[in-house]
């Protein structure tokens, strides 16, 4: 019988979360038709551009055929997309080289940054949000709050301008520049992006400690929880033992959000820092326009997004009791 | 009026003091600080570049021996003037249209709302980005840029409001008294969805502060001879390994502007949930 019903809840589930896989899916297409319409309506375009002001109107004609420019805007976007899809979305005009080979040299970068930042930033996010979220109301909860508050309103380069001003100028532990090397061993590779991770930390710890709070209280309210209270367990054991399983998921779900900041915060650091990822990559293409690469690059961005979104919805689905129980 | 706001001034919290002090303050600059400059923005009046602070020169002088203290006042009416106005043709924008889908009926509201959805999918940094470049970035695009990345987000939580308003009894009633849409819309939903907007407003002028600075640290914002505080960071990074004050003071400025909006928000009473 409970066999049964769980099994019944499970499929529920994967309906639910194939469905909501299924639009992330059209969501993407959508995000993709966007980004090339507005690239679109740059005024000039490739063929103009690589032969200069110079060029007579049959030179230009010419290599926009030869470079399918003169083809309807539908076939050149599905041209485009399949292009994105098969893993070949096209040449970047500055570097002269194929996105795909520029893109493949800065991402794993990007992806480790996050991954590091990430390592750092949810252990610390857990652990102060869960703090205060205990000392609701308390002189320590009104410190975080204001302080975290106040965190996720501060511009990324004042974070890391103070943490260059102290940690390389002051007092000189750390390089200001990220230089990123194949051959750096491991310990100088975390020397060199030590103040990127700590600056893209502040911002997202700030975030996911506030949501955290927000998730763990949203508990303490609940009729359970006063009932162990009662029953004279200790704090610690309350948050531990009983609101911890339940408040698993909204805080999973915190996390999956809070980390969507990463993306954006990581333009401004990646430069700040001169550090060789994809959001300074794309910061490159929009300066000399390099269209084909900037596209390339949203597209990703986009892509890391809706997964972090697809991962905080479907941890809700697993973890609303309607439909395991169901 | 002012002893009625002058009362709830009192009444709110000392971060929310502090919040609305920074806010008054901040908005005295945008509107006086020109005024204000000792030295004329663009003259090179130092012996020295970054300079530390002296009393000739409160701030110091920046990486071509400017007044760092004059610029930064005739910086800021450009980072409080944009974000605002961006900030505002956003939320009516967004506010507009979240209206006409909630009185419209499902078939505005559906493809509306879904157009929107996909839109805020869109990081808004990276969305921000791809539109520079496809415009380029003069003060009236920069304005429309932040605009129009920020109308979807106020555009969910005002749909969310009015979708919940246009079921009260009272629209029901000026319904069946035959008032048209555009009445219902203006005249019964909106004056009772003012103060959550309100807060969202403040929201958005937050993140359109922290946007048009961004941009304009990585040098695709306001550009030359133009500057705003995020170009004053910019323009000052080499600065940065003798610790001058020409980058700090800027930066620091930002946030003070946006923490103090924050600040005050967060001590609202009653304020708009969500973001």
């Amino acid at each position: 019988m409970a066999g049964a019903a769980t099994f019944s809840g499970m499929k529920a589930a994967l309906i639910l979360i194939g469905k909501r896989f299924a639009s992330s899916l059209l969501t993407l297409l959508l995000v993709s038709m966007t980004i090339f319409v507005i690239a679109q309506l740059l005024p000039g375009d490739a063929a103009q551009e690589a032969l200069g002001q110079s060029a007579t109107a049959e030179q230009v004609a010419a290599l926009r055929h030869e470079m399918g420019l003169d083809r309807p805007a539908p076939v050149r976007y599905a041209s485009w997309l399949s292009g994105m899809v098969s893993g070949d979305p096209g040449q970047s005009l500055v570097a002269n080289m194929p996105v795909a080979e520029v893109i493949s040299s800065r991402l794993p970068n990007s992806l480790l940054l996050a991954a590091l930042t990430a390592l750092i930033a949810v252990p610390a996010a857990l652990a102060i949000g869960i703090g205060s979220a205990m000392n609701r109301g308390g002189r320590i909860d009104r410190a975080l709050n204001i302080t975290t508050l106040s965190m996720v309103a501060v511009p990324e380069f004042l974070v890391a301008t103070i943490a260059v001003l102290l940690f390389s100028v002051e007092l000189r532990w750390l390089p200001s520049i990220a230089l990123v090397s194949d051959e750096m061993s491991w310990g100088e590779y975390l020397r060199g992006v030590a103040m990127p991770i700590l600056t893209l930390s502040v911002v997202v710890i700030a975030q996911m400690a506030r949501m955290t709070r927000a998730a763990v209280i949203d508990q303490m309210d609940r009729p359970y929880v006063e009932m162990a209270v009662l029953k004279g367990v200790a704090p610690v054991q309350v948050v531990l033992k009983h609101i911890m399983p339940n408040a698993i998921a909204p805080i999973v779900n915190a996390m999956a959000l809070s980390l969507s900041y990463l993306l954006g915060g990581a333009v401004i650091v990646e430069t700040i820092f001169n550090y060789p990822g994809l959001a300074s990559l794309m910061v490159n293409a929009v300066t000399s326009r390099d269209m084909p690469l900037l596209q390339a690059c949203a597209m990703i961005f986009c892509a890391a997004y809706l997964i972090l979104m697809l991962i905080a919805d479907v941890t809700a689905i697993l973890a609303n009791p309607r439909l395991r129980a169901q | 009026m002012i002893a009625v706001s002058l009362q709830k001034a009192k009444a709110l919290p000392l971060s929310g003091k502090i919040g609305l002090m920074l806010v008054i303050f901040w908005l005295a600059i945008a509107l006086f600080g020109p005024m204000l400059a000792p030295y004329p923005v663009g003259a090179f009046v130092a012996y020295d570049v970054f300079d530390g602070y002296s009393a000739a020169h409160w701030l110091g002088s920046d990486y071509l021996g400017r007044d760092v203290l004059s610029r930064l006042l005739s910086g800021a009416r450009y980072t409080v003037g944009l974000a605002a106005a961006a900030a505002m043709l956003a939320s009516a924008t967004g506010t507009a249209l979240a209206l006409t889908a909630a009185v419209g009926g499902p078939r505005v509201d559906e493809p509306l709302s879904r157009f929107m959805d996909m839109l805020i999918s869109i990081p808004s940094k990276i969305f921000s980005l791809v539109l520079v470049a496809a415009f380029g970035s003069s003060l009236p695009l920069l304005l429309l840029i932040a605009a129009i990345t920020y109308v979807p987000g106020n555009y969910r939580i005002a749909r969310a409001l009015a979708v919940n308003l246009v079921q009260m009894d009272y629209v029901q009633v000026a319904k069946a008294r035959g008032e048209g849409r555009f009445h219902i819309a203006i005249a019964e939903v909106l004056p009772n969805m003012i103060h959550p907007l309100l807060a969202d407003f403040g929201l958005r002028f937050v993140f359109i502060v922290l946007l048009l600075s961004g941009l304009s640290f990585l040098g695709l914002g306001v550009q030359p001879p133009d500057a705003d505080l995020g170009s004053l960071v910019r323009e000052n990074i080499s600065g940065l390994g003798e610790g001058a004050l020409a980058i700090l003071a800027p930066a620091v400025a930002i946030a003070t502007l946006t923490v103090g909006v924050n600040l005050l928000i967060d001590a609202l009473p009653g304020r708009g949930k969500g973001r």
